[in-house]
């Protein structure tokens, strides 16, 4: 479990890091945090000619609240920063309710936000966390301008995304949290902080007092190539009243869109039923939640 | 405790028959354990640690395939890689691989599925070693042996041990039956015949094994020229553990080495649970490059390789069926049981299905009993012991079939299984069976007795009438009984000295894998010679140390070298009073040893150990041994919570009372039962290799082999319940090492069937994964009600 040889830079600056990208391209690989790729190193599912090493470019660590009161977040943000950090929590409840089901405390230590979104493992939170909360993501390559891509389309296939080899995920930008937005997060795994079985972020508006839900968002995780939305769901349970038949219904529908893999974890069906459970239990928690952040 | 205490009816036969003759002062206490402020610190030696100047790196080539031909093996680009040593393949060691052969309870039957150390012209399982590179890093070894090319034509992989077989792994037994063992005694079909109602149960437990927290490892070290010279210089290897003597001797006869010339020496052990420190590959190509190369050389398995290399275990499949009269009382149990052996037989030989075998009677009295076992070879990693090997399995197959047949009579799982163990009276017990080519004989033991205790300190409540069973999380409760063999002979040995400052060295051929032994074997001869046990040093696992050594396995560490250490201390104190009392001018049974070392004899005179061991002449050399093994006993329960919607299975509480005898270190006990069930809930819950099809490996890392962790662990209790001290040995002592976990896997399975009903048909399998439960209790929702329990069980 020795890593192959490679060559190792540690650049400034962005800049430098898009040129390094710009020239290596798919010989490359971006360490940020290293928790996904110290393991495929030391076991040799990659074998990359450069590792560029992001730690030293203080530029990418910022995070904070943006214009508009959304937040951004540098590429070099880490999980536990945004765990311990009030204002965060404060402001993003479904994000922040999600984060300590990532991994283990240690690995959040280190691991990124931006380093689990490109590394793209369909089981990963945030992929769940961006497509409900229709987040953007901003991605740099030298000599051009930034380019957001929106969460729905940013997961491509199977640890693909829409970040080219020479472009580096620069930012992620988490809309502001709209007011009365009712949200839940569960996720389902044999342990504490392994990869989820299959997960889900929810959140959806009410119309007044006996109103029907609007704005729903529902993404899964762990069950397909990449996170998915549950559009089906999402427009099942659009405009109806908030309640147990409406939440089972929306929740059927997602079983029976999915289309999970069948591997020596779980099966698909059993994934399948498991997304039906929780999508009942996310929304159900959604509900009994006052409406608001935190 | 309420009523009387059934212990009171076996006095006679009662503990302090098999005491020592001197005072106990450190046995039987808690005392803190020796070796630990040396491995808490970090000052531990353990193999990785042993730095030898210019030693070399080795990394092991293996297959990546399940079954297939070798047609060729190019190592050109890889030896011409800079820093490349050696690649050893089969063209360079054909001549000198010997397979490895099996330790216990050899079979000339078996010989021909023994294992080469490195693969010739076949492989059959994915992780089988082709070659060894030897580098001057690892690093640099492992980029060599990417560059091996191992040219293999696929054959059909064996991958289910119960299916008509695609393919033989050896070609003369196209069947893959490697042995085929029967147990059993009485007259079963009339037994059957005259059954009231007969129970059946399949069960299966999944392929598991060992992962001790430090992998395996060794430095052979070669004086200069040894590798030439076949006249003088020795090899010393570091890193064997559990079986030191016996791995010096197969290393000798595969070297053609006279065996002194070979040293063994067991650093400090992180862990060995039974599957390390058996003769591997490695054991033989490690030392054997080490001496064509004339440099020490290194090899540290990594955790990738650990989960295809060392011995796997557990993965059985039983078809059982209990016979019992119509007052509950069993009549006859017949089992039919495959037990997957992997791709080749190592040094255990067929003596896990042995055990299965004849262990599966476990604790009940039956008129008639026969148990059928096909031991299958498939394309996978060749198997051996885990911690209560065999036990485990048998013990939770058993224990669901009684729990069942506790719901068809509905007696309840206690009522039944009191009208059914056998009773202290009847001790010492020929079970019938035979294991280990031993007569199987329980010595000692009130088991009634401990199921009650069990019941009443759990506060056992079982759903079988069908309460409980309602809502999507639901509680079960479950327990297993079960007996458990220690203390395997044949031997085990013990010198034991005064050095020149009057100080107590004892040294054994036992091994410590970091189980305490070297604070027990403190404890016992510092009591028998009357000094301080923490003042005494043990040492253990090195050849040169004593000339024979059988090992630390089957719990047998404190029950055969303690009463090694024990005789052998009493023999030294005998001589070191009989010296003082020519000395002092009195009588040897009028002198005392003082805690200070001093031995104080008439009218004031006294004399220091050290003055006393100034000349030569004070040490005993005692090999005990041991006919008839020491069978401990006990009852696990376990409470569960299932979350039905998903099959989550939350283990709450688990209780776990033991007899183990005399008990030499509470602590160090305690610790054993934990860490056991800890182990336990892994193997009921979580942990499994799996295959594909293809003979492909699936679980090569901690991602997908599932160990539990500290939070995964439930409040575990546990209870002494004392009372039975072997007969078989003066110390009355017998081994607590595999009690924890023996039963932990039928109380956790009868626990899960409780909460969830027990479905007819259904897969009956550990681990109990949320998607077998869920599976398991969707098919019982649609029949279960409240109390109709009995009418879905034919007779």
């Amino acid at each position: 479990m020795k890593p192959a040889p490679f060559a190792y830079r540690d650049p400034d600056t962005v800049d430098e890091v898009l040129d390094l990208l710009a020239e290596h391209g798919d010989d490359a690989k971006l360490l940020a945090g290293g928790q996904s790729l110290g393991p495929m190193l030391n076991m040799r599912v990659v074998t990359p000619a450069v590792i560029v090493d992001l730690n030293r470019v203080r530029a990418l660590g910022a995070r904070g609240l943006s214009a508009g009161a959304g937040f951004a977040l540098g590429a070099l943000v880490r999980q536990a920063e945004l765990e311990d950090d009030p204002g965060f929590v404060a402001s993003q409840p479904l994000a922040a309710a999600a984060l300590p089901w990532i991994a283990h405390r240690p690995i959040r230590n280190r691991g990124t936000v931006a380093g689990s979104l490109v590394h793209a493992d369909p089981a990963a939170e945030w992929g769940g966390i961006v497509l409900a909360l229709d987040a953007r993501l901003l991605v740099r390559r030298a000599g051009a301008p930034p380019r957001a891509v929106a969460a729905e389309d940013f997961f491509t296939g199977i640890l693909e995304t829409a970040v080219e080899p020479e472009e580096l995920l620069a930012e992620v930008r988490l809309p502001p949290w709209p007011v009365e937005t009712r949200w839940g997060f569960r996720e389902f795994a044999r342990r504490r902080g392994d990869f989820a079985l299959a997960g889900v972020a929810c959140r959806f508006e009410v119309d007044g007092a006996g109103g029907g839900c609007r704005s729903v968002r529902i993404g899964l995780i762990g069950v397909g190539d990449t996170a998915v939305r549950a559009r089906r769901a999402e427009a099942v349970l659009e405009g109806e009243t908030p309640g147990p038949d409406a939440f089972a219904a929306a929740a059927a529908a997602a079983r029976g869109e999915v289309e999970p893999l069948d591997d020596g974890h779980a099966s698909a069906g059993y994934r399948r039923h498991l997304v039906e459970v929780l999508v009942e239990d996310a929304l159900a928690d959604a509900w009994a939640r006052d409406g608001g952040a935190g | 405790m309420t009523g009387p205490d059934p212990r009171s009816e076996r006095e006679a036969g009662g503990p302090d028959d098999s005491s020592p003759s001197y005072a106990l002062r450190a046995v039987g206490r808690p005392v803190r354990r020796l070796e630990d402020a040396r491995r808490v610190r970090g000052e531990g030696i353990y193999v990785d640690d042993v730095h030898v100047p210019g030693m070399l790196h080795a990394t092991v080539v293996r297959s990546p395939m399940a079954h297939a031909r070798v047609r060729a093996l190019d190592a050109s680009a890889a030896r011409s890689m800079p820093g490349v040593e050696a690649v050893l393949g089969a063209a360079e060691l054909r001549e000198a691989l010997r397979p490895i052969p099996v330790r216990l309870v050899p079979d000339d039957r078996l010989l021909r599925y023994l294992q080469l150390p490195l693969a010739t012209d076949r492989v059959r399982y994915v992780g089988e070693p082709v070659a060894l590179v030897v580098a001057r890093s690892r690093a640099v070894a492992e980029d060599a042996a990417e560059r091996v090319e191992v040219d293999l034509e696929p054959l059909p992989a064996v991958t289910d041990a119960a299916a008509p077989p695609p393919a033989a792994l050896f070609d003369d037994t196209p069947d893959n039956l490697a042995s085929l063992i029967e147990e059993g005694f009485g007259d079963l079909d009339a037994a059957f015949a005259r059954a009231h109602r007969v129970v059946r149960l399949s069960f299966r437990t999944g392929r598991h094994s060992a992962v001790p927290m430090e992998t395996r490892g060794l430095v052979a070290v070669p004086d200069p020229g040894a590798g030439r010279d076949r006249g003088r210089g020795r090899l010393t290897i570091w890193g064997p553990t559990k079986v030191t003597h016996f791995n010096r001797g197969v290393l000798a006869a595969m070297l053609g080495w006279p065996e002194h010339r070979i040293r063994l020496v067991e650093p400090d052990v992180g862990g060995g649970f039974g599957a390390r420190g058996e003769f591997y590959p490695e054991d033989f190509l490690v030392p054997c490059a080490a001496l064509r190369l004339d440099r020490p050389v290194k090899w540290i398995e990594d955790r990738v390789e650990h989960l295809s290399a060392i011995n796997h275990s557990r993965e059985q499949r039983y078809e059982l069926a209990l016979a019992l009269d119509a007052d509950g009382r069993f009549l006859a149990l017949e089992a039919e049981m495959t037990n997957d052996m992997g791709a080749y037989l190592r040094t255990h030989g067929t003596v896990v299905p042995g055990l299965s075998a004849g262990l599966l009677p476990g604790p009940y009295e039956f008129e008639a009993y026969r148990c059928r076992v096909r031991c299958a070879l498939t394309n996978k990693t060749p198997t051996g012991t885990y911690r209560a090997p065999g036990r485990f399995e048998c013990n939770a197959a058993r224990e669901r079939l009684v729990d069942r047949a506790a719901r068809v009579t509905g007696l309840g799982p206690v009522e039944l299984r009191m009208r059914n163990l056998i009773a202290p009276a009847r001790m010492p017990y020929a079970r019938g069976t035979t294991i280990l080519g031993e007569e199987v004989s329980y010595d000692s033991g009130d088991y009634p007795f401990a199921l009650a205790e069990a019941a009443s300190f759990s506060e056992f409540r079982s759903n079988s009438a069908g309460a409980g069973r309602a809502g999507r999380h639901r509680h079960g409760m479950g327990l297993a009984c079960f007996v458990e063999k220690t203390g395997t002979g044949p031997f085990e040995g013990a010198r034991a000295f005064l050095d020149r400052s009057g100080a107590l060295v004892v040294a054994t051929g036992a091994c410590d894998v970091g189980q305490g032994l070297e604070t027990c074997l403190a404890q016992i001869a510092g009591d028998a010679l009357g000094v301080d046990h923490a003042g005494v040093t043990v040492r253990h696992g090195d050849t040169d140390l004593i000339p024979h050594g059988v090992g630390s396995f089957a719990s047998r560490g404190t029950v055969m070298a303690g009463n090694a250490v024990h005789a052998a201390v009493t023999e030294l104190r005998s001589r070191v009073l009989a010296r003082a009392a020519a000395r002092l001018k009195g009588a040897a049974d009028e002198l005392v040893l003082d805690a200070d070392a001093v031995v104080r004899g008439p009218e004031g005179r006294s004399c220091t150990l050290a003055e006393l061991a100034a000349e030569p002449g004070l040490e005993a050399v005692h090999y005990f041994r041991s006919e008839q093994m020491a069978y401990a006993h006990g009852v696990a329960v376990a409470r569960v919570r299932v979350d039905t919607a998903t099959g989550l299975v939350a283990p709450e509480q688990i209780w776990l009372l033991y007899d183990v005898g005399r008990v030499v270190n509470p602590g160090i006990v305690a610790g054993q039962i934990e860490g056991g069930v800890a182990q336990g809930l892994g193997g009921a819950l979580l942990e499994e290799l799996r295959y594909d099809d293809t003979g492909q490996f699936l679980t090569g890392s901690f991602m997908d082999y599932l160990l539990p962790g500290t939070t995964d662990m439930p409040l575990i209790v546990h209870r002494d319940l004392g009372g039975s001290p072997s007969p078989r040995n003066p110390l009355g002592v017998k081994g607590a090492g595999e009690v924890g976990i023996a039963g932990v896997g039928g109380a956790i399975a009868n626990a899960v069937a409780d909460a969830i009903g027990d479905a007819e048909g259904g897969s009956d399998r550990l681990p109990l994964t949320p998607e077998r439960v869920f599976e398991r209790a969707r098919a019982v929702r649609p029949t279960q009600a409240p109390g109709d329990a009995r009418a879905a069980e034919p007779a």
